[in-house]
């Protein structure tokens, strides 16, 4: 079955100064580059949020560094640059009872926005959005 | 099992009376015969008569480590050198040496302690002891031996060290029990597998009796679980003799024998006792020595006393797992607290490492705030910050309970926290007082 989820890289930083340009630092050392990013904050510490072009690569990369990071599955859903692109998808889920864990979005050039979703439950996500076709179909790179 | 029953179940009353009358005779032998004792009583004008019992305890003045440190080799001793059968000493590695004499009758009743304590924790003639503490100058080895032997059970006198014919030595003559340090028994089943022997099945050891360093509950399951043996506390100094006591086979604290041995517990900080079930250092007068009687003695030892009869039939009171050790104590808003508490608590939790650092701060208010980091497992990390939240207030809840003061825990990488190589130092007190 094909995959329609995306894979996240989310990596433990202390925070400190310094700790997200040692992460990035690794990154850029390998050309890798970061289609969309967050930081969620949390007082001592944060988790970086990220989807990159060679997430494999990455994973291995900021483990053999020392990070503590895991993948995580999420969704990306492709939305028209436009008012109520998000309210849409918000709509939906939560018409479906699906929760949002947590949303990032950024827009690559052209019209498109790509907003990345973490929900609690990813395959009725996967579903309702690709009957809604708002799912992103297309390759990070 | 007894080995002493009218001794070892005597009526709390009947013991308490034996040491209301002996703390009397020891505090005038004492005084008649060791040169320290006369000079410090004379010091602090005390007269021994004032002493009526063990409610004047308090009235006493502590012995320390340094005092025998002071008046070594014989200042303490208070029988002449020829009444004097052994000697046992200690090296000098922090200090001066200290050296401890025993009389005859010294052997004798350390010796019937320790058979007391070893029958409790299930030896019997029928065994076969392997004796893997040091012989020698240090108390360990020679100490088992004695008991053992007494006990009729059959000695391997293996003393410390070359693993690989402990374990021959210990499959061929069938050794059913061992006596050695917890992380000698971790280190000797490691060995064991490493050559392809599996303690639980290929000997018919059953029983370790474990002690002369600080050790976990924790460190006690994972002893059991690799080696299939009943692990027991023993606990014990040079210079109350050497091993002494042990835990019985109900596992609930170690007997401390009350006809030889009075103890009390006190803050270490104040000097004063502490309530039962309260943690403190441990501090014990001996009722029974001759040749070195010590009044007092601060053992440095952290631990809990529980006088309550036990449930395998003793009467005599117990002190639970020593916790740390004294010196090691941090008073964090006024209250005690042992970095091998946390890190009790931390074994506890999978989540995260058992490396940890203490912070202490003095905040703007004058308060104390403690900050315990530990380090994330990799498996337990998770991209949802209330997952590391919820896992932050785990373990401050968890150190809330054992400790009774809040500390702000801080989760960090694994591997960032400094590691330790002999004495670990993992307090950084940055307060200002």
């Amino acid at each position: 079955m094909e995959d329609k989820t995306l894979k996240q890289v989310s990596v433990f930083v202390e925070n400190k100064p310094g700790r997200l340009a040692a992460v990035t630092e690794k990154l850029y050392e390998k050309g890798i580059n970061i289609r969309a990013f967050t930081i969620a904050e949390a007082g001592d510490f944060g988790i970086i949020r990220m989807v990159v072009d060679k997430t494999d690569e990455a994973y291995e990369i900021l483990r053999n560094a020392g990070f503590t990071v895991t993948l995580t599955r999420v969704l990306g859903v492709e939305v028209e640059d436009e008012p109520g692109g998000l309210y849409r998808i918000a709509r939906a889920l939560g018409d479906a009872n699906i929760n949002i864990e947590y949303v990032y979005a950024f827009t690559s050039g052209g019209d498109k926005a790509l907003i990345i979703l973490r929900v609690n439950d990813l395959d009725k996500a996967v579903e309702l959005l690709e009957k809604e076709g708002m799912l992103f179909r297309g390759r990070i790179d | 099992m007894y080995w002493d029953p009218r001794a070892e179940k005597m009526p709390q009353k009947d013991l308490q009376e034996i040491q209301e009358r002996k703390l009397r005779a020891i505090i005038h032998h004492a005084y008649e015969y060791s040169p320290f004792y006369r000079k410090k009583f004379r010091e602090i004008r005390l007269n021994p008569w004032d002493i009526t019992g063990v409610r004047d305890l308090p009235k006493l003045p502590f012995t320390k480590k340094q005092d025998l440190r002071d008046n070594y080799p014989f200042g303490i001793f208070a029988v002449p050198i020829s009444q004097i059968v052994r000697f046992h000493a200690s090296s000098g590695t922090t200090g001066k040496p200290t050296v401890v004499g025993y009389t005859a009758n010294d052997v004798e009743v350390w010796v019937e302690s320790l058979c007391r304590s070893l029958v409790a924790c299930g030896v019997s003639r029928e065994d076969v002891m392997q004796i893997s503490y040091g012989y020698g100058l240090f108390t360990g080895g020679l100490g088992f031996h004695y008991a053992a032997e007494r006990v009729g059970a059959t000695v391997l006198p293996t003393s410390a060290g070359n693993t690989q014919r402990q374990i021959e030595l210990m499959k061929d003559l069938n050794t059913t029990v061992i006596a050695c340090t917890p992380s000698y028994m971790l280190y000797l089943s490691e060995y064991a597998a490493k050559i392809g022997t599996d303690i639980a099945e290929d000997t018919k050891l059953r029983r370790g009796i474990l002690g002369a360093e600080p050790w976990s509950e924790e460190t006690r399951r994972r002893i059991e679980g690799k080696t299939g043996i009943t692990a027991y506390d023993v606990y014990g100094t040079s210079e109350l003799s050497g091993p002494l006591f042990t835990e019985c086979t109900e596992k609930h604290g170690l007997h401390i024998w009350a006809d030889h041995f009075l103890i009390e517990i006190i803050d270490p900080e104040t000097g004063e006792q502490v309530g039962e079930g309260e943690k403190g250092e441990l501090v014990v007068t001996t009722l029974s020595k001759e040749a070195m009687p010590l009044i007092r003695w601060r053992t440095g030892d952290i631990t809990i006393m529980e006088s309550e009869k036990c449930a395998c039939g003793r009467t005599h009171p117990r002190i639970m797992r020593i916790l740390g050790r004294a010196d090691d104590m941090i008073i964090v808003r006024g209250v005690n607290v042992f970095p091998s508490q946390i890190e009790h608590v931390l074994m506890q939790i999978p989540e995260v490492g058992e490396h940890y650092m203490i912070i202490l701060e003095r905040a703007e208010d004058g308060l104390d705030k403690m900050t315990v980091q530990v380090e994330l497992s990799e498996k337990a990390f998770t991209d949802k910050v209330a997952d590391m939240l919820e896992l932050e207030k785990r373990i401050a809840e968890q150190l809330k309970a054992v400790l009774n003061v809040t500390a702000k825990v801080e989760i960090v990488n694994p591997g960032t926290l400094q590691r330790f190589e002999g004495k670990a130092k993992r307090v950084i007190d940055k307060r200002k007082i």
